[in-house]
């Protein structure tokens, strides 16, 4: 068995490029509950198929779960991974793990959340959050014309302890409508008078109903609303039906994912920023193809310090100035 | 003692001695001295005064801090709204801690269950009568399922509830793909799967069917526990599970129709939370285990089993429900509600701790 | 003479080499307190156990009132009439004494309320609670609802031996009724015991302590390696001479050999 491992490795350093079906990569996901990263595995997989990559995949039991993680680079570093694809859980926590992945060898990619420093990955690829919050900011100042000085707005995030994704998302939006966000990493240290609140969902279509109502409580004529997803939003939309208020308020949403978009058919959501999680897991794989074949790795987008994957606004009432897709070639692009 | 100790080594004079003694054996008298001892017995004999009094408490001070907005019809109904489902989760709950037990996999079984109803009665076509029909029954079975490890495998209630925690988990995310069902689907397919979601106008207060069936629930549940043989057995068995057998209780069998029963309320709880939440989404209440639990420790109910009120669980819950809104209005930052919430649980174990010292 | 309440013949119980009960007889009569004594390890609590079911026996025979039976669990020999009261009381601290009396047995309500909502009886428990409690003058009750816990000691036990002698109709068997008593209590207990015995029912005592063995006792059945070596009177013999016999310092006269 070790001999016809070892002459395997050799014929791979030899005629490299030609064995991929040597090659070993994986790919680490925060949960495996979340469709985005279920969406994720599904890209990855199939292009590992593609590319006669041997994929194993990982996933942590909860947003957070760092050991898991850990425990899965490690595993990928002794099973000799030419590449690990992986979404940290935790920026921070996972950067001695990574570096000693690359320190034997791998190309390591951070996939949708970058690592802090950024440059702990060889390389990132993700959705510019803030850009994707930029977009329904923009369309919504612009949906709501002059209205839009005078907007009252909800804002429904993630959780309290306001990841990356959280803050770019809500700043961008806000940015995007217009108004001054402070400091860029913080959320709810705006005083700008039409911002009614912030409250939190976990994502989730239960906590977007509850936040919504919270929200409703503080100040009934609430007429635009941001959530940090789309079942969020769903459940934010639910809220608003009971409060008779449906009608008249504008709901924007961030991901992407197929519910979502069938919702902006429904006209339950405004809008919504597409992310591409297939894209990301199928540049990494194809990153590390690449890597395999020639050692070079990939570059990051001009004047951003990752690789961006794009954002597209998804909505039936495009406005001027913000390019968008209809719901319709949405359905088409979307994930899960 | 200490007289008898002296007379006890001149040999067995004392037995005679001891004939002129009081006869009555049992003398049954409280001696509850101090106002604070009191008090003490007061809440042991009523578990359910502490939440009751935390209600009414936080409802008047959140009255003045968040004033009308908070103190309206309107916003109180919300409250109880907000809480039905929670609240649904915690009559479940209450009912397997009282056995002294924990049941981890409550929230789990209740979206996996609110999923196959979904799938059945919005993807296959299946009427959504029989729909609900599997689904209850499914809860039951989940239920069922805990109860056997417990009783028959002896597996400790929390080392079995956290491995199907994971297992309903996982089932639940193979059968829903992640994916959530859309509000619109169900309102086209099978708008019955959101009955619990209708709500009715008293006054200003605006109730939801989710509303009137945590409380039905509740009142059943506290009915089967007091009133009924069965009640009384499953108190005593989480009192203490040796003597319950000693005293004639079929405590394996009790046990597992605990268990069945709280399936099927989290079934129930699955049903309501599709017309809650508007859609089902299986990451809805990922937390609602440790939900559930908060309330029914803020309710007064042990830990340690045996004692307690299950309408504790429902204040609890409503306390939890009224902090969260209270707090929300009267501004303060979600953390500080977290905060809040953490303390609440430590002070309500506290004051079960030195209630249950009043025996000693 | 009248049928024995219990008669056992030649009970055998193994555990893999180990004999805990090396083919013993065993005799109950009507009215009568019997105490069972024996060194620790003399397999008298084994002896017991087989006779209401807790243990099954490998061999013998145990009649109840001259019919043999086979019980196969404590509540099977309860259904018979047969009431322990054990050294842990087997009570439920936080439930009332009402409902400790009850507990396995309760009283529905008739009719609708009892048949479908399967309503509990509460008055009619608590009173007979209360009746069952004053029987025995154990009646200073302030509240039958009290939950045990609240209760001393002594207290706790004369609730589990009212409860035992409330519903036992062939006897009961007390598991060292005293042993975690002060001397006060103690002696009521013991009191309580000839109450019970008062009203006519048959007692099996097992007791290590010789004086309350000696004051309550009709009959002693002294047990040593496994089996009954004798059975005495009390007044014909002293403390010392049953703890002699116990441990085997002295033989007794053939006339009380099993």
């Amino acid at each position: 068995m070790k001999t016809l491992l070892s002459t395997s490795a050799v014929a791979l350093t030899v005629t490299a490029g030609a064995a991929f079906a040597d090659t070993n990569a994986c790919l680490i996901t925060k949960t495996d509950t979340n469709p985005f990263f279920v969406k994720m595995k599904e890209g990855a997989t199939a292009a590992a198929a593609e590319a006669g990559i041997n994929l194993s995949t990982f996933a942590g039991k909860y947003d957070g779960d760092v050991e898991t993680q850990v425990a899965a680079v490690e595993t990928c570093i002794a099973s000799g991974a030419k590449g690990i694809l992986i979404t940290p859980t935790d920026s921070r926590a996972l950067v001695p793990v990574i570096s000693q992945a690359r320190d034997a060898g791998a190309l390591v990619i951070a996939l949708d959340t970058p690592f802090e420093p950024t440059d702990a990955a060889d390389a990132t690829f993700a959705t510019d959050n803030f850009k994707a919050g930029v977009l329904i900011g923009e369309w919504a100042k612009a949906t709501m014309g002059e209205a839009a000085a005078d907007a009252k707005i909800a804002l429904l995030d993630l959780n309290a302890s306001e990841v990356s994704v959280d803050y770019q998302r809500n700043n961008g939006f806000l940015q995007g409508f217009g108004i001054d966000i402070k400091d860029p990493t913080d959320i709810g240290d705006e005083d700008d008078p039409r911002i009614v609140g912030n409250d939190v969902t976990n994502g989730s279509s239960d906590g977007g109903r509850t936040a919504m109502e919270n929200l409703l409580q503080v100040d009934p004529d609430i007429n635009l609303v941001y959530t940090i997803n789309e079942p969020a939003a769903a459940g934010a939309y639910e809220a608003l039906k009971s409060f008779g208020k449906e009608e008249g308020v504008l709901i924007v949403s961030v991901d992407g994912g197929c519910p979502g978009v069938k919702d902006i058919g429904a006209g339950v959501i405004g809008a919504t920023s597409m992310q591409f999680p297939l894209l990301m897991a199928s540049k990494g794989i194809e990153a590390i193809k690449t890597f395999v074949e020639t050692g070079e790795k990939p570059q990051n987008s001009e004047g951003l310090d990752f690789f961006n994957t794009g954002v597209e606004l998804i909505t039936d009432t495009p406005v001027d100035g913000v390019p968008s897709l209809s719901s319709e070639d949405g359905l088409k692009k979307c994930w899960g | 003692m200490s007289e008898n100790g002296s007379s006890a080594s001149v040999g067995q004079d004392f037995e005679k001695k001891l004939d002129e003694s009081d006869k009555s054996i049992a003398s049954f008298n409280v001696k509850a001295t101090s106002p604070f001892e009191r008090i003490q017995h007061v809440l042991h004999n009523n578990p359910t005064l502490v939440p009751v009094i935390v209600l009414m408490l936080s409802l008047v001070v959140f009255g003045l801090i968040a004033g009308g907005k908070f103190f309206s019809a309107f916003n109180l109904s919300l409250i109880l709204q907000q809480v039905s489902i929670i609240g649904i989760l915690a009559a479940a709950q209450s009912l397997i801690i009282i056995t002294a037990g924990i049941d981890l996999s409550v929230a789990a079984i209740m979206v996996l269950m609110s999923v196959v109803m979904g799938n059945l009665a919005v993807f296959m076509g299946v009427p959504t009568v029989l729909a609900l029909f599997v689904g209850m029954a499914g809860g039951v079975g989940a239920g069922l399922m805990n109860g056997w490890f417990i009783t028959r495998i002896k597996l400790p209630p929390f080392i079995t509830t956290l491995g199907t925690w994971s297992i309903f988990y996982a089932l639940l995310l193979w059968l829903s793909g992640a994916q959530s069902i859309r509000g619109q689907d169900i309102d086209t397919n099978a708008p019955f799967l959101k009955f619990f979601g209708e709500s009715f106008n008293i006054g200003g207060a605006r109730i939801t069917l989710s509303a009137i069936l945590m409380i039905l629930v509740f009142l059943a549940l506290w009915y089967m526990l007091n009133k009924t043989a069965w009640g009384r057995h499953v108190y005593a068995i989480g009192d203490d599970k040796e003597a319950a057998e000693l005293s004639g209780i079929r405590t394996d069998r009790t046990l597992l129709s605990v268990y069945g029963l709280a399936g099927f309320i989290c079934a129930l709880g699955g049903w309501a939370s599709i017309g809650r939440v508007g859609s089902i989404s299986p990451q809805s209440f990922y937390e609602g285990n440790l939900d559930s639990i908060t309330a029914v420790v803020i309710g007064g109910i042990s830990l340690f089993g045996g004692r307690g009120s299950i309408m504790g669980a429902l204040f609890g819950a409503l306390i939890v429900g009224v902090f969260r809104s209270g707090l929300r209005l009267s501004g303060v930052d979600v953390l500080w509600q977290v905060f809040a919430i953490g303390w609440l649980i430590i002070i309500a174990v506290a004051i079960d701790q030195w209630i249950r010292r009043v025996s000693a | 003479m009248n049928t024995p309440v219990v008669q056992a013949r030649g009970i055998v119980k193994r555990y893999g080499h180990v004999t805990a009960i090396d083919s013993s007889d065993f005799e109950l009569r009507p009215g009568e307190i019997l105490a069972v004594i024996g060194d620790n390890g003399a397999g008298k609590s084994s002896i017991v156990k087989a006779i209401c079911g807790a243990t099954i026996p490998d061999a013998g025979e145990i009649l109840i009132e001259g019919k043999p039976v086979k019980f196969s669990s404590p509540i099977e020999a309860r259904e018979m009439g047969i009431e322990i009261v054990y050294q842990n009381l087997a009570l439920s601290p936080a439930l009332s004494i009402a409902d400790n009396m009850f507990t396995g047995r309760e009283l529905r309500k008739k009719g609708f309320l009892g048949n479908v909502l399967r309503m509990l009886d509460k008055p009619a428990m608590e009173k007979f609670a209360r009746e069952k409690l004053t029987e025995l003058g154990l009646m200073t009750v302030q509240s039958i609802k009290q939950p045990v816990e609240t209760l001393s000691g002594g207290q706790r036990q004369g609730v589990a031996v009212a409860r035992a002698a409330a519903f036992a109709t062939k006897f009961i068997i007390m598991d060292e009724p005293t042993a975690a008593l002060g001397v006060k209590e103690s002696r009521k207990v013991l009191e309580l015991i000839k109450d019970v015995r008062a009203k006519g029912i048959p007692i099996i005592l097992i007791s290590h302590n010789m004086p309350h063995v000696f004051e309550v006792a009709d009959r002693i059945h002294i047990h040593r390696l496994g089996k009954r070596l004798c059975t005495i009177d009390p007044k014909d013999y002293t403390m010392s001479d049953a703890v002699a016999f116990m441990t085997g310092a002295k033989e007794p006269p053939a006339k009380d050999l099993a």
